[in-house]
């Protein structure tokens, strides 16, 4: 294998040095340049992540690929890295997006090609980076770093509004960190010296300390998530942003904060998240149902799909917080098909956008009459936003469902309540955007899908249909790491 | 009373640019204006002789006192000092072609530098309250004549005369501290003085009367709230050249001092001072972090974020660790080589009667030269702490310091200040990024400074993603002089 022991390495290092290539390609006149590059980049990226997944073991909970040098021994923090069947899946996932990113942007950009795309290339490093991070320390450094570029992707080449998003998505996800920070320093000297995130794993906590720890990681991740209250930076961010970094935004950026409540709140302070789960349950509730009720009534599409982001994220943070095995696996499982059900959407509005420069409703309708393959894959992907059985939107949402009704009959009521919301909400809108008569004339002369974007929307129609109808490989990877995090999780660390 | 020669081997930089600014002052008056940038380039040629000295004079874990234990020279003084000359080389370079646009590449700037530069050196090496106060009043003196140098700015007058008020202001408390402890331990010495304080010497009243006054002092030369209303005029009215060495070279002086004073003198009465520190940090990050979002002027906000960025330095000194030390010591480094890089950004955009001073002439920077937009770009997340630039790792060990030391609660406070601090960073670069330019004069700078700048914002980065060299260094240096 050409990878040796620092396939990890490589999966962080290929997209941040073609970055840096694409960077210096400099000015727009080499555009065309900078874009085959990214691409090239992008799919190097992928293409080096693959063997995670054909050579993952789905036997062991173990961290794998494991890679450990000191990096900065004053402080006692190291370069450590590894994967468990958490974290893969999502490197797969960022991997993958960055690609359709790359292509999404290809004709769209015109301004400053190679700084965009390489803001996406390093992001999508760094991203990786942050999965992989197995030293507490080398993890922030991955998960603050990484909201530079998107700072820069947003207020560069956002919509009229973008600076302000810019700003407030920054701020916002800082004060959630910068806490989180202080956190860590502490379980370093709790540990004595170690910022390892195993050894903060291990370590016995009283409950108070617990609880002001998780309320610590609380902040920053439920800023990421974004739950309920501390989601109105997301609608404005998404919004603004150009469709790549809404792409990112919602297939990568929001399971960040799903995943450190996987990796940081659950082991490390586990009775602290038995003691807060229903406060966290109660979050998610309400963001499952008040922002579906939100999404209702947007007039604006991509407003629509990001409130419908935070609203299926509430699944992710409910299925997390049931302390059940199938719960955990749904959420997930809906982690991921929500990364390709929403950089569907997300493209999808792109796709319109291009076209008429307009995301608001009202100035669609009758678009099955002049793009009839474009409204095939929208009605694809707004069923899997549905849930439809048979996509992969369907299969996180049921197993998380499902997991509710085990632990409060009222949980998963309100839970499904979701399924009829999100019917509205997207059927209402695709309805008013692709059928009706065509009133507008420029709605009449817009162009049916161009190869490029057919191919972009066909990989993950493939991929959402794929998942809905056999999510065994995807499941089979989590398996042990969830058995194995619920196991820790049912333990008290109390001393 | 024996004297030889080999006394004064300790200190022989200070000898050696103490002849050589000398030499450089006459040997002016005898060229012509357009031979000055001979004068330029013998003030670099000095810095280097300091440095080969410091650098073969070096003695490792021995710590050397001389002139009756009134001068030190131990790992900490060599280290600082070959910083600082490495800093002053570096204002030089960035201020050439500024000084001469405006008229200010004249002999005098070069030489009151040098002394400058030398009372800075004194300071670091002192050991006794004397040679401190000595090594600060010519540092002072010299600095108080450079912001004025530019005759005919009312600003600068105006700057120049209010540190001159304050500066003799602080150097009166300063005094009177000194005298109290004086009183209270019959001693100047400071090494004395640790010892006596250590055994209990001493009426407790006098001592902390003392103290509050000396640690008043201190504030008032690091800047720090409530001592800190210089700060913002002085940087502002003082030439850019000025400026940058006010803000970066004489941090490595007052690091210096405080260590001298607090950490070695002064270490017994660690209980009084932690708390004293305790306000002026919080009050300064407070102030300098809220004030610097309501500036328009590039110079004055860098100048409040200058206070912030001291008031988080005495977070790393009040935790009165080894650990604490040295993570300031870092931290001044940290905040001398991004600061260098800012100021020297400013004096690069500008132009012959024309001052990038203010925020809005950072606007569109990407659009008019996106690689010094970007070497602005990462020093703006330094001075922010953003990962992964040096300004991280230097908030991460002050902050881990402190969290050590106990106080969990001034490192909750200290990251909620740097979340604003946070804010006007960010607009600078919303300034450079998002926005179009309404300059649109092409950026020439001379290679030098385009070589400099380029190295010094990569090395924000570099530092940052490898910062075990620089952060050991510190530690080794702090360890082996205390």
């Amino acid at each position: 294998m050409l990878a040796g022991h620092h396939l990890l390495s490589l999966v962080i290092w290929v997209p941040i040095l073609s970055g840096v290539l694409v960077l210096a390609t400099g000015s727009d006149r080499q555009a065309v340049l900078a874009r085959i590059l990214a691409l090239f980049g992008a799919l190097a990226g992928l293409f080096v992540a693959w063997p995670l997944y054909t050579q993952f073991n789905v036997q062991t909970a173990d961290m794998q690929f494991t890679e450990f040098s000191s990096w900065i021994p004053a402080l006692n923090i190291n370069y450590h890295l590894g994967v468990d069947g958490i974290s893969m899946p999502l490197m797969l996932l960022n991997s993958f997006t960055t690609v359709l990113v790359v292509i999404a942007g290809w004709r769209v950009i015109q301004n400053k090609v190679s700084q965009y795309m390489a803001a996406f290339l390093i992001m999508s490093g760094l991203i990786n980076g942050m999965f992989a991070a197995l030293d507490a320390m080398l993890f922030y450094v991955f998960f603050e770093a990484m909201l530079i570029p998107l700072f820069l992707v947003i207020g560069v080449w956002g919509g009229p509004r973008r600076v302000y998003a810019a700003i407030k998505f920054f701020l916002y996800t800082l004060l959630g960190s910068l806490l989180m920070l202080v956190a860590f320093i502490y379980l370093f000297f709790q540990c004595n010296g170690s910022f390892e995130i195993l050894d903060f794993q291990a370590l016995p906590l009283s409950l108070p300390v617990q609880i002001l720890l998780f309320i610590a990681f609380f902040m920053a991740f439920a800023v990421k998530v974004p739950m309920w209250p501390v989601h109105t930076w997301l609608p404005d961010a998404h919004v603004e942003a150009p469709t790549g970094g809404s792409v990112v935004l919602a297939a990568i950026t929001l399971k960040i904060g799903a995943y450190g409540f996987l990796r940081f709140n659950l082991p490390i302070v586990p009775d602290a998240s038995h003691y807060m789960a229903g406060f966290i349950i109660t979050l998610s509730l309400i963001a499952v149902v008040y922002i579906g009720l939100v999404a209702l009534v947007q007039s604006d599409m991509k407003k629509l799909i990001a409130y419908s982001s935070i609203s299926h994220m509430g699944f992710a943070t409910l299925g997390i917080f049931l302390f059940n095995t199938l719960g955990m696996e749904g959420a997930l499982v809906q982690m991921v098909s929500h990364g390709f059900v929403s950089a569907a959407m997300f493209l999808s509005v792109g796709v319109m956008y291009d076209r008429l420069h307009s995301r608001q409703i009202s100035d669609y309708g009758g678009l099955a009459k002049v793009m009839p393959v474009f409204a095939a894959f929208f009605m694809l992907f707004s069923m899997a936003n549905v849930g439809l059985p048979g996509t992969s939107g369907f299969v996180g949402e049921f197993m998380v469902i499902m997991a509710a009704m085990k632990v409060n009959f009222w949980y998963a009521f309100l839970a499904a309540i979701t399924l009829i919301l999100g019917a509205a909400y997207t059927l209402w809108m695709y309805k008013r955007v692709v059928f009706g008569d065509v009133v507008r004339d420029e709605v009449a002369k817009l162009r049916d899908l161009v190869p490029r974007e057919f191919f972009m929307l066909a990989v993950l129609a493939v991929l959402v249909l794929g998942m809905g109808l056999y999510p065994l490989p995807l499941t089979e990877i989590m398996h042990s790491s969830v058995n194995n995090l619920l196991a820790h999780v049912a333990q008290s660390k109390l001393p | 009373m024996n004297f030889s020669v080999r006394d004064l081997m300790p200190m022989l930089p200070e000898i050696f640019l103490l002849a050589a600014t000398c030499f450089i002052l006459i040997f002016d008056l005898f060229l012509s204006d357009r031979r000055r940038h001979v004068t330029y380039l013998l003030t670099l040629a000095a810095l280097l002789g300091c440095g080969w000295l410091s650098f073969a004079t070096m003695t490792g874990s021995t710590v050397t006192y001389t002139m009756h234990g009134m001068f030190v020279d131990d790992l900490l003084s060599g280290t600082l000092k070959l910083m600082l000359y490495v800093t002053v080389a570096a204002v030089l370079v960035y201020s050439r072609q500024y000084l001469h646009k405006r008229g200010m590449f004249r002999g005098e700037f070069f030489a009151l530098l040098l002394f400058a530069t030398l009372g800075m050196m004194v300071m670091i090496s002192a050991s006794s309250f004397l040679t401190l106060y000595m090594g600060l009043e010519l540092l002072s003196l010299s600095l108080y004549a450079l912001v004025a140098m530019q005759r005919d700015s009312a600003l600068a007058a105006e700057a120049s005369m209010k540190y001159f008020i304050l500066g003799a202001l602080a150097s009166g408390m300063l005094l009177y501290g000194m005298s109290m402890i004086y009183g209270a331990t019959g001693t100047l010495d400071i090494t004395q003085i640790g010892l006596l304080l250590q055994a209990g010497v001493g009426n407790s009243t006098v001592l902390a009367f003392g103290l509050v006054f000396i640690v008043a002092g201190i504030a008032f030369k690091l800047g720090v709230a409530p001592f800190h209303m210089w700060v913002p005029d002085v940087y502002q009215g003082a030439p850019t050249a000025v400026t940058l060495f006010i803000g970066t070279a004489t941090k490595l002086a007052a690091f210096a001092f405080v260590i001298r004073l607090l950490a070695q003198g002064l270490v017994a009465l660690a209980g009084d001072w932690q708390q004293m520190l305790v306000i002026l940090s919080v009050l300064s990050m407070a102030i300098g972090n809220i004030t610097a979002i309501a500036q328009t002027n590039l110079k004055r906000m860098l100048a409040y974020s200058t206070i912030a960025h001291m008031g988080f330095l005495l977070l790393g000194i009040l935790a009165a660790s080894i650990d604490g030390y040295s993570s300031a010591m870092f931290y001044v480094v940290a905040y001398v080589i991004t600061g260098l890089g800012s100021f020297g950004m400013i004096m690069l955009l500008s132009r012959r009667g024309f001052e990038a001073d203010k925020l809005e002439d950072l606007k569109g920077l990407n659009q008019r030269n996106p690689w010094y937009a970007f070497l602005m770009l990462l020093l703006m997340f330094s001075l922010a702490g953003i990962p992964p630039t040096i300004g991280f790792y230097a908030k991460l060990a002050v902050l881990q310091a402190v969290v050590n030391a106990g106080y969990t609660w001034l490192a909750v406070v200290a990251v909620m200040f740097s979340l604003i601090g946070a804010f006007y960073y960010l607009r600078i670069v919303k300034l450079m990024y998002f926005e179009a330019p309404v300059d649109t004069h092409d950026i020439r700078p001379a290679l030098d400074m385009r070589v400099l700048m380029g190295v010094n914002g990569l090395a924000v980065l570099a530092l940052g993603i490898l910062p075990q060299a620089l952060m050991s260094v510190c530690l080794y240096a702090v360890e082996q002089s205390l």
